[in-house]
């Protein structure tokens, strides 16, 4: 079956392994999450849940949400996603899922908002070497040249250049899940995960694993 | 208790003793050679202790026919069998490292009485 949580990076540590290396984990606060919404084939062409994630308060929710919640009937949340699986059929509306449904071993993806960096320059952006900083180079971190002048008369598409960075939705695959601690609703999984700490990431099973 | 601070508690190892830098020790390293485990000795002074629950590290430095060999074990490693305590020494700084340009005489370090 396909399995699916939202949640909330919390940091990285490390842990042991049985021969003394240490792994760097990434701790992920991995549900409760709760069933809102089954979409069906019949009625929306495709099978999918929507879970809901992090409790709000019922006077934060806007009127039009507050009645969509009321249909599962298990409060209110901050953070809806949607997971397409076949086992909607299987799943009840209000049902909870926890971090009990990863095991040691699986392999996960993970997706989150990378951080923002900003208006980021090429070296950063895209690393661009840059030029010396002394000796009087005049040329430190400045993208250079971005093409040749008469034969194209122009800039080609895709030249990498100064621009916004970060913040996107990243996907990082493969990885390991190392532990699981459901009176923490904690699971660990092997290396980073893309996002800040309290980043709301959603994890799958891995697609290219099975 | 924070998440993150009671998973690297529960990593944490309670039998290692308490050691300060310039406390000279015995770390009994467990070594994998095929399918057979055995404990090796690494005797020498402690210069360096970092903190963090079970990130925490400490150096170990000693001087291997006359070269000077450092070995950073985490503090909480099951590698490390146990750690023994030689002597106890008096130093007036949290890292040793002005150690590591002297020989002979001038890296002995006084003894303290007790901590």
């Amino acid at each position: 079956m396909e399995k699916g949580l939202i949640g909330r990076k919390l940091g990285m540590t490390q842990i042991f392994a049985a021969d003394g290396a240490s792994v760097p984990v990434t701790v992920i606060e991995a549900g409760p999450c709760y069933v809102i919404q089954k979409k069906t084939e019949e009625s929306d062409g495709y099978n999918a849940i929507q879970l809901g994630f992090d409790r709000k308060r019922q006077a934060n929710v806007t009127k039009p949400l507050q009645g969509h919640f009321a249909k599962a009937d298990r409060g209110f949340f901050r953070v809806l996603r949607e997971f397409k699986t076949q086992a909607a059929a299987e799943l009840e509306l209000g049902q909870e899922l926890t971090a009990s449904m990863f095991e040691v071993g699986d392999y996960v993806d993970v997706t989150g908002t990378s951080k923002g960096r900003g208006f980021a320059g090429s070296v950063k952006r895209h690393g661009f070497r840059g030029g010396r900083g002394s000796h009087g180079s005049m040329f430190h971190r400045a993208p250079g040249s971005i093409g040749a002048s008469a034969a194209p008369s122009r800039v080609f598409k895709g030249q990498r250049m100064p621009g916004h960075m970060g913040d996107e939705r990243k996907t990082v695959q493969n990885l390991l899940v190392m532990g699981v601690r459901p009176e923490l609703n904690v699971i660990l999984v092997k290396g980073a995960v893309p996002g800040s700490k309290n980043g709301i990431v959603v994890i799958k099973n891995a697609v290219k694993k099975s | 208790m924070d998440k993150i601070d009671f998973i690297e508690k529960e990593q944490m190892r309670g039998d290692i003793p308490d050691f300060r830098p310039g406390d000279t020790v015995k770390v009994y390293v467990k070594i994998v050679e095929g399918t057979k485990e055995r404990v090796q000795v690494f005797e020498g002074v402690v210069i360096k202790k970092t903190r963090g629950n079970s990130r925490a590290q400490f150096t170990v430095r000693k001087i291997s026919y006359g070269v000077g060999v450092e070995r950073t074990f985490p503090s909480h490693s099951p590698v490390i069998d146990r750690v023994q305590i030689v002597t106890r020494g008096k130093v007036r700084r949290a890292k040793l490292f002005y150690l590591r340009g002297r020989k002979g005489k001038e890296t002995k370090i006084k003894e303290a009485d007790k901590h």
